[in-house]
């Protein structure tokens, strides 16, 4: 790898870093829920960004589809479908000081969990075989890994679908 | 992976972003502006707007919503399946046909309950 390539993946770091940052802090910042919803988008697109940095381009497509495509579609709708969302004039109550203590609590064990193996003995990169698109969909088939969850992520799914729909159409 | 295959994904984000605020804008920018009442009130097709822009959505939208990343799941399960679908010979074709027949059981149901209806 060379100076020029490293570089341009510190560049890209740095850009998606602050996609990720500042989307996040739109989200939280933002009074009206809609547009919180379109940062998160920002923030999400951030992240599909570390998953091509980390040798990952099929969960970056995945990343893209499914959570900037639909999640983003959902959460909008989401906030569409309760009343006076859009305007949020409340914005502390007596749960705030509860929710920041365990939201900083959150953050520091997740912090700690990142930062410990750091201080400890550093482990060797892992081998440069990168998981491709191929090995995914044979590792998802074969009999000896993830056959068994693929099949019930198929029942999840007929789950889900048939709780949204008696959910959501309960009046008749 | 090399980062350069990226590159012209990169351009392709670049440009879009940088295109969408130039048109966006470019009117706002260089456009005389004088506005009335009339024209800055929100356009509905010639009648006159009822009530307030931000209401709530039925609730049909976020069934459909919920239902399209469902089947947007199953397309990404779909995927690496379908690029190594010639290695894998029938075995393969039998593991995903299960998958696929528990699926089009929801989707049966979901279609005899009416649900990709609009009423």
């Amino acid at each position: 790898m060379t100076f020029n390539e490293l570089s341009w993946e510190a560049l890209a770091f740095g850009a998606f870093t602050i996609l990720t940052l500042g989307g996040a802090l739109g989200v939280v910042f933002n009074r009206n829920l809609v547009r919180g919803a379109v940062w998160l988008v920002v923030s999400l697109f951030g992240v599909a960004g570390f998953f091509v940095l980390l040798s990952a381009p099929f969960l970056a497509a995945v990343q893209v589809l499914v959570y900037i495509g639909a999640i983003g579609i959902l959460f909008t709708f989401a906030v569409m479908l309760t009343r006076s969302m859009t305007n949020l004039s409340e914005r502390f109550n007596k749960q705030a000081w509860l929710s920041a203590l365990a939201a900083v609590t959150l953050f520091l064990l997740i912090l700690l969990a990142v930062i410990a193996p750091i201080f400890g003995e550093i482990a060797a990169p892992s081998s440069e075989v990168v998981a491709t698109t191929e090995d995914l969909g044979v590792a998802l088939v074969s009999g000896d890994k993830f056959v068994l969850p693929f099949e019930v992520a198929s029942l999840l799914l007929t789950a889900a679908m048939i709780g949204a729909i008696v959910i959501a159409r309960e009046e008749d | 992976m090399a980062l350069q295959q990226f590159a012209p994904i990169a351009a392709l984000i670049i440009l879009a972003v940088v295109l969408t605020f130039i048109i966006s804008n470019i009117s706002t920018i260089f456009g005389p502006s004088n506005n009335t009442s009339r024209k800055t009130a929100p356009y509905e097709s010639g009648m006159q707007p009822i009530g307030v822009g931000m209401r709530r959505m039925p609730v049909k939208f976020y069934l459909i919503g919920v239902l399209f990343i469902l089947f947007d799941i199953e397309v990404i399960f779909f995927l690496p399946w379908a690029v190594v679908f010639r290695d894998l010979g029938f075995y393969g074709l039998a593991v995903m046909g299960l998958f696929f027949f528990i699926l089009t059981i929801g989707l049966i149901y979901e279609w005899k309950k009416g649900a990709l209806e609009w009423e």
